[in-house]
């Protein structure tokens, strides 16, 4: 029987059919395991996530034990969290934080909201889906979930990375960018900003 | 001499991030937290080196990083690391401490050419800053070297850590140590005088742009110029070190003196660390020229 919402995407990145078989040399474990145990993230504080994040990160829950820093600048950053509703003036600037983020990068996805749309599910300004503009690698469910879902998300998705056994979500975002950018049009329309391929161009001359 | 530069630059380089380690470390307990593990500044700095970059900025920007990291291994090849050994010193017999006060400023000057071309706010407003910053730190720093250079005759780094064999410098000239030493805070670039990087005001500062490799170029640089200026602090006013356990005894107790100072004072503004820079150790520091 389909079950609603967040179990059954859940579901769906749990179950073991999906489990890529591990086939790796023992450097690329290496390289995944320094991958797991350092992380550096953006908060992005779309909605009332944003309130969440500061005791996940100071004294209280302390979630630098893990090895999970902020960071100011997508540059540098290996985790976005989106933490919360997505508007579309939001999601135009999520996506376009999520594309100057380095490889191999990862999405968090905080709360009801970003999974269904939540208490937002019949605004006509908000996104109900996450998953389809970017890929999302971790969901965090809740109304809103606190520090201690947070760090087990964290946790989950140390061991998905050290193990390699899910498809990471920026492998998907770029084999299946057109599934990706169809979405983002319809609501963006053609104008998606900035267009990255021109500068690159323009640079590369 | 090739493997000694490989000895001195891997030294320095794990001391570097085994001393942030650290400070992350204590700086938590100071905040009663854990804090991440000792190891946590190398999972960093290895898990950026094997991330992709995907900025180009044109070559003056790489340019700039590359002449950042030359700076930081030039400087540590410069200063000798142990009193009286053949080993661990590097290039020290071919320059002194004016070539090493020089080599300094060449990180932060390589700094400013790579962040001006990338374009970016935060990172111009970072690097003026910094250079602002600089012009109150080597004042202090330059005057308490002029004081030891005279009191020892000589600019040769060896020979000033071998006269030290009696009396160490901090205590036969205690008011050049004490413009010296607060002049060493900050070019460790903690707090209060780390307005350079400060997160809440210029997001990464300088390192804004920074990704991947780079970044990691860039941390493993500054852990690198870390050690060094504790190495020169060390040979110039606590004798040097007989042996490297010694050594790290030494440069450990002056790094968390650093740390401690760090994490009870509030930030300078840019105008008031220079204010303070200009006003208090280098008078300190002026004061105890006078005495030499």
């Amino acid at each position: 029987m389909q079950e609603e919402g967040f179990i059954d995407y859940q579901k769906v990145l749990n179950n073991e059919e999906h489990a890529i078989k591990s086939t790796q040399s023992v450097i690329q474990k290496a390289v995944d395991w320094f991958r797991s145990k350092s992380m550096f993230v953006l908060a992005y504080g779309t909605g009332c996530g944003a309130i969440e994040m500061p005791p996940t990160f100071t004294s209280r829950y302390d979630i630098e034990r893990l090895g999970v820093v902020g960071v100011a600048t997508p540059r540098q950053a290996d985790i976005l969290i989106v933490s919360g509703y997505c508007s579309y003036k939001t999601l135009k600037r999520v996506i376009r934080s999520y594309e100057q983020m380095n490889e191999p990068k990862y999405v968090i996805a905080l709360g009801s909201c970003t999974i269904n749309g939540g208490m937002y599910w019949d605004s006509y300004n908000t996104i109900k889906k996450l998953e389809d503009y970017i890929p999302v690698d971790m969901y965090v469910n809740g109304c809103m979930p606190r520090p201690e879902a947070l760090i087990e998300g964290f946790v989950k998705l140390q061991a998905n990375i050290k193990d390699a056994k899910r498809e990471a979500g920026y492998i998907k975002y770029r084999e299946n960018n057109e599934f990706y950018k169809t979405n983002q049009k319809k609501i963006f329309g053609d104008k998606i900003e900035p267009s990255y391929e021109a500068n690159f161009a323009g640079m590369n001359q | 001499m090739f493997l000694d530069v490989i000895y001195i630059l891997l030294l320095a380089y794990f001391f570097g991030f085994l001393y942030y380690g650290l400070y992350r470390n204590i700086s938590a307990r100071v905040h009663g937290r854990f804090g991440p593990s000792v190891a946590q500044s190398f999972f960093d700095s290895i898990k950026l080196f094997l991330k992709e970059n995907s900025t180009n900025f044109g070559w003056m920007f790489y340019g700039g990083i590359i002449i950042m990291a030359t700076g930081a291994v030039t400087t540590v090849l410069f200063i000798p690391y142990l009193n009286n050994s053949d080993s661990l010193v590097g290039f020290s017999q071919y320059g002194n401490l004016i070539v090493v006060l020089y080599l300094m400023v060449l990180g932060p000057l390589g700094n400013a050419m790579g962040i001006g071309s990338n374009g970016n706010p935060f990172g111009v407003m970072g690097i003026t800053r910094g250079l602002t910053r600089l012009i109150g730190l080597e004042l202090p720093f330059y005057i308490a070297s002029i004081g030891i250079m005279i009191a020892n005759q000589t600019a040769d780094i060896s020979t000033i850590m071998a006269n030290q064999s009696e009396t160490y410098n901090a205590f036969a000239h205690p008011l050049l140590f004490i413009g010296a030493f607060i002049s060493f805070l900050g070019f460790m670039g903690k707090s209060p005088f780390d307005v350079v990087g400060a997160p809440q005001e210029v997001y990464s500062g300088p390192a804004t742009e920074f990704s991947g490799k780079f970044f990691a170029l860039a941390l493993s640089q500054s852990a690198i110029f870390s050690f060094a200026k504790l190495l020169l602090m060390v040979n110039l006013f606590l004798g040097g070190a007989d042996t490297l356990i010694e050594l790290v005894v030494k440069t450990f107790i002056l790094f968390l003196m650093a740390v401690l100072v760090g994490n009870v004072y509030a930030r300078f503004t840019t105008v008031q660390s220079v204010d303070f820079l200009i006003k208090v150790p280098s008078v300190i520091a002026l004061v105890g020229l006078l005495f030499v």
